[in-house]
């Protein structure tokens, strides 16, 4: 069964194609990293799936019923807002809580074991200002597991991020897989694709190749991913392909 | 009827309250006496004015706070000038009306959020210079419309507020805002923090921002028409930002920063009030209010825990760890 369908998608910006005429499914409870050049339509494509941005042509398909969960490359977070690790954390609870409901004693319970979880412990009562770019990821992810999501989307999650962080954001992937969730992870680090994700998508605008990481990952592919052309062209014509 | 009536037990029990306190009080400092509770206890105008202010404060302070953290200073401001136009229209038709006046102002505000935010969104000018262009134009507008009918003694009503002659009316329609703004936050408080720390967040998981935003807005709008009665148009947005900015400097935590703010800006009123009092009629009262505001404003740059200027030049030893 997929979680993810995407039908002859196109998006972009200014009529311009990012991603251009990608067709595929994600089944759900997968793995999958999604890998390509800078400017390839990496982040544009799941900023799609999360529907921050409407397609050009065709379509994505979500199942039914499944909770989304997205984590993007630069949230738009204020940093210098005065609030602390455990009320961003706290956040992650909007689905079941909403606008008026009550973070009561049960829930403390689980935000705390989110924020242990991350290995944030103690960090509770610092504001989100004072903590580093790997702390924040950390606090993020805490989020993100409280959003207890069916299907979760992250853009670049361990860039910029030390070794032992990415090693424990890592494991948290590895946990959600096993719990059946869909993620899709837009990576740059080729070795922890190969090491931890069972499928890939290297995107060149286009599909390059879709499916096993070993089978994806292959010089050749990697090199004509590599050959695409990253800049625009402001003269391009429309494109003739028929949409499905 | 009902807001009249308990309107009414509420300013009883004041005057009770002040009148025994200033029994008291008369006993032992009669100097004190004169200067903090007397004028007070001895005018019915002074009473109306220091309610006025309270109110304006409760509500004033926390939408100043959510003002500040989403870097909307400047944009309270401009709304600020926007009202006027609206308020002089009603002017033009039906003198110094409150509903005109009120109602007016109320509509300018909004049209000019909106229209401010929709040329934002659909051309390349940046919400910031839109604003900016609407307020001038709105400011200017404003004035000519009030000169049309009005004397210079009612530009400067118009533009610096008459606090010291707020009627039941308005004493009504400045509580009742207070009233209304605290319950409507108190109500969007989750959705309007999300929305200032995280709107990417908040837009995965909810629709409501572009609804929480909008609120918010109607709120500056309302308290700005508020506020525009007692301190006119150029200085309303003082209750507002002033009290803010100045707690910034003594806390970092949302809550406290909002209570900080409304109680700011109470003891401006207050301190406003008394100076402008005895300083006779050299010292308008609308101004006063807003100086001393601004002098609980630069005391915190000085001297608060928070940055203030005063921790910068004395830094203490760094801890271990």
């Amino acid at each position: 069964m997929s979680a993810i369908r995407l039908i002859d998608l196109t998006l972009g910006y200014d009529r311009h194609p990012a991603v251009h005429h990608l067709s595929g499914e994600i089944a759900a409870g997968s793995l999958t990293a999604i890998v390509g050049p800078n400017g390839a339509g990496k982040s544009t494509l799941l900023k799609g799936i999360a529907g921050a941005l409407s397609p050009l042509d065709g379509d994505i398909a979500l199942a039914r019923g499944r909770r989304l969960a997205y984590l993007p490359q630069q949230a738009e977070l204020d940093r210098s807002f005065p609030i602390h690790v455990y009320d961003l954390v706290a956040m992650g609870l909007w689905n079941c809580a909403g606008i008026f409901g009550r973070i009561g004693g049960g829930a403390a319970a689980t935000i705390e074991a989110a924020i242990a979880a991350v290995g944030l412990a103690g960090f509770e009562r610092r504001p989100i200002g004072a903590l580093s770019g790997g702390q924040m990821q950390r606090a993020l992810f805490a989020r993100l597991l409280l959003q207890d999501a069916d299907i979760i989307l992250l853009d670049e999650p361990f860039t910029a991020i030390d070794a032992r962080t990415t090693a424990d954001l890592l494991a948290l992937v590895q946990r959600w897989h096993g719990e059946s969730r869909t993620v899709v992870a837009v990576l740059h680090d080729i070795e922890t694709v190969r090491r931890a994700f069972p499928q890939t998508l290297l995107l060149a605008r286009e599909s390059v190749a879709w499916g096993a990481t070993a089978d994806v990952l292959t010089p050749a592919n990697l090199l004509k991913a590599r050959r695409m052309v990253e800049a625009f062209d402001s003269h391009a014509a429309p494109c003739e392909r028929d949409a499905a | 009827m009902c807001a009249g009536a308990s309107w009414t037990i509420l300013r009883d029990a004041a005057s009770r309250l002040l009148r025994m306190w200033a029994e008291k009080a008369e006993k032992k400092k009669p100097m004190l006496y004169d200067l903090f509770i007397g004028p007070f206890a001895e005018f019915d105008f002074m009473r109306r004015a220091l309610v006025g202010v309270v109110a304006l404060s409760v509500s004033g302070g926390a939408i100043g706070v959510f003002l500040m953290l989403r870097r909307m200073s400047l944009t309270g401001d401009a709304m600020a000038h926007a009202i006027l136009p609206g308020a002089a229209i009603g002017y033009l038709v039906a003198g110094f009306s409150l509903p005109a006046m009120t109602l007016g102002g109320l509509a300018a505000g909004f049209a000019v959020a909106l229209a401010a935010g929709a040329v934002a969104r659909v051309t390349v000018i940046k919400e910031d210079a839109s604003l900016a262009a609407f307020y001038l134009i709105s400011l200017a507008l404003g004035v000519t419309i009030v000169s049309l009918r009005g004397s210079a003694v009612d530009l400067f009503h118009v533009l610096f507020g008459n606090v010291l002659a707020l009627d039941d009316d308005v004493l009504i329609l400045l509580s009742g805002v207070a009233t209304l703004s605290l319950m409507t936050l108190a109500a969007l408080y989750r959705p309007l923090v999300m929305e200032c720390v995280d709107p990417g967040f908040l837009r995965s998981v909810s629709r409501s921002g572009g609804l929480v935003h909008l609120t918010f807005l109607g709120l500056v709008v309302l308290n700005l028409v508020a506020g525009f009665h007692a301190l006119g148009t150029l200085l309303a947005v003082g209750l507002m930002m002033l009290p803010a900015a100045a707690a910034r400097f003594w806390t970092a935590d949302i809550t406290r920063l909002i209570l900080l703010a409304s109680g700011f800006g109470m003891v401006a009123g207050y301190a406003g009030l008394v100076l402008s009092y005895s300083a006779g009629s050299n010292l308008p009262a609308g101004p006063a209010i807003i100086l001393a505001a601004g002098a609980l404003y630069l005391g915190s740059l000085l001297l608060g825990t928070q940055g203030g200027l005063a921790r910068r030049l004395l830094p203490r030893r760094h801890l271990r760890a």
